[in-house]
């Protein structure tokens, strides 16, 4: 079969919406288009309908009840309401004060975590970022040793965007619970590709949106714990009063309609999803490494999501490597940041050395991805990598047995 | 981001990659002047060394570049505008004629800038190698 070019490789950043899930939603811009906070009228009642029905969609995905679903724009709504909110709301004392209470997150969160984490430093909040290890597994272990009597919030990410390592979640939501804070997590990457269950996984909050899981983009969800603990936050939107107070807003019916079915085709076709990517970035990962020399996959090397290989390629820089596969889409370096230069703080944070940084590629497989993609897309970056390493002055270096980070560069 | 066709012609076809042997031989030859630029951590090395003859002629040069495209059609770009020039000639080309020659965005105008320096670097080394004085007329050089 020949290969449609370019190839995306990208889906960590955004997936093809499903055509079932475009489907699904047509009706909802042209025919029923009603408000689904409009009471008196079929065009009303529509909306609504469609709306519980996502809403069952979303919750029977997760293993929640539909009243614990609040629908946001996206993951980074999700993640400013849940971690304002809930410290707000929990909050040890008021506006102004200090000592308001302590959050734990890890450094490696995305920055829609990292960004409202620092918000609430300026408001009296003492957080403290987990240095990840160089494996990038935040565990159990590592935020027990953080905690302290006044933690009010644990936020940490299930599986991570840019190296798709999985923290010890389950176990990190059990902890909480024994100290009494509440527990978000950013599972954007997690939800629709692995089994998710909030009572068993011990989850207070968890934000999740549409794009990543072959859903519409705009539009996410957040989960909030209704029982033991029944969880409260205070709203950053206000106004008619939608979602139970929580975000006001005429709800999106067409995008929510859309998420809803996502989470459906999701929990049907997941388990064989999954073990078809992980067989692909298995195969990926396998024949780049035997291809090349100094190749250097990030991350944990088995506790990691099946779809997503983040791998770095010594003495080439990232950004002529992208130019020379053109026709493979996929990020380097820092994924959401690429208009800027510096290297990936998730990797930094790993200890992955700065060249090592620049020269990673983030491959993410997906729903349409197939074995003729994977085999294009390793010859591809073979070459080009290859190709560079002919120019590269330190790899000529590496060769003649010299190590590059022992000599001291003429800097600007 | 978008590359000018200069910039991807010089990437995929890159002009007098190579050096004149590893970088113990080339330390101790004194008709081969060696810059090495910038650093691994910024995303850009460049290496340019330059063979001259005993007329003070570049008579070939060659680079190697780890970096962006537009670092790497910066460098090969200063291999082909040296080649043949004296080294007084050779120290007068300027960045900016590198940017304006490969339409570089505002954003690329440190390869530029890097390349402006390499061939600065290398005459200095080769300089340095014949006992000349910065700014004096090289060729008084004997080898
Ligand atoms: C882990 C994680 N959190 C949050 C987000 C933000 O999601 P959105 O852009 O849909 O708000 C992303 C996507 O880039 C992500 O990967």
């Amino acid at each position: 079969m020949a290969v449609k070019l370019p190839i995306y490789m990208d889906n960590a950043a955004t997936t093809r919406t499903d055509p079932r899930v475009v489907e699904a939603m047509l009706p909802y811009f042209t025919e029923k288009f009603g408000n689904a906070a409009s009471r008196n009228h079929k065009f009303g009642w529509e909306g609504e309908d469609a709306v519980d029905l996502a809403r069952e969609q979303a919750a029977a995905l997760i293993g929640a009840s539909p009243k614990e679903i609040v629908w946001t724009s996206g993951s980074t709504e999700s993640n400013n309401l849940a971690i304002k909110g809930a410290a707000r709301m929990y909050a040890k004392g008021p506006e102004g004060s200090k000592n308001r209470g302590h959050i734990i997150a890890a450094a490696h969160e995305h920055k829609a975590v990292l960004d409202p984490c620092k918000r609430l430093q300026n408001e009296g909040f003492d957080v403290t970022f987990l240095q990840p290890p160089a494996d990038g597994v935040i565990t159990r272990a590592m935020v027990a040793e953080a905690m302290r009597d006044d933690t009010i919030l644990v936020s940490i990410m299930w599986a991570n965007n840019e190296i798709g390592t999985i923290n010890e979640v389950p176990e990190i939501g059990a902890l909480c619970h024994e100290r009494g804070a509440i527990f978000h997590t950013d599972a954007t990457q997690w939800v629709g590709k692995m089994p998710t269950n909030v009572d068993k996984d011990n989850i207070d909050l968890m934000s999740w949106s549409g794009h990543k899981m072959y859903g519409p983009k705009g539009v996410g969800a957040l989960y909030v714990r209704r029982r033991n603990p029944r969880v409260r936050l205070e709203a950053i939107q206000d106004g008619g009063g939608h979602e139970r107070g929580m975000r006001s807003g005429t709800l999106n019916v067409t995008g929510i309609v859309g998420f809803g079915k996502a989470c459906e085709l999701a929990m049907h076709e997941m388990d064989t999803e999954r073990e078809r990517l992980l067989g692909l970035r298995r195969k990926l990962e396998r024949d780049l490494s035997s291809r090349l020399e100094v190749v250097q996959v990030n991350g944990h090397a088995e506790r990691r999501l099946p779809h997503i290989l983040n791998i770095s390629f010594g003495y080439v820089e990232g950004e002529s490597l992208l130019m020379g596969i053109k026709d493979i889409a996929c990020s380097s370096g820092s994924a959401c940041t690429s208009a800027s230069l510096e290297p990936s703080y998730v990797l930094k944070s790993l200890g992955v050395g700065d060249e090592l940084a620049h020269s990673s590629l983030r491959l993410s497989l997906g729903r349409w991805s197939t074995e003729e993609e994977v085999d294009y897309a390793v010859e591809g970056i073979v070459k080009a990598v290859n190709h560079l390493r002919t120019m590269s002055p330190l790899w000529d270096l590496y060769k003649e047995g010299i190590d590059v980070s022992k000599i001291e560069w003429q800097t600007h | 981001m978008a590359y000018s066709d200069k910039v991807i012609d010089h990437y995929q076809h890159p002009r007098n990659v190579g050096s004149f042997g590893t970088s113990k031989d080339v330390a101790t030859r004194k008709d081969v002047g060696v810059g090495i630029v910038g650093a691994p951590e910024c995303g850009d090395v460049m290496q340019l060394q330059i063979k001259v003859n005993e007329q003070g002629v570049i008579e070939d040069a060659k680079f190697k570049c780890f970096g962006c495209g537009s670092a790497i059609a910066s460098s090969s770009l200063a291999t082909e505008w040296i080649k043949g020039k004296s080294i007084d000639e050779a120290l007068s080309i300027k960045n900016t004629q590198i940017v304006e020659e490969l339409s570089l965005p505002p954003v690329k105008i440190h390869c530029s800038v890097l390349a402006e320096d390499s061939i600065r670097s290398a005459i200095a080394d080769y300089k340095k190698k014949n006992g000349i004085a910065a700014g004096t007329d090289a060729a008084a050089a004997t080898h």
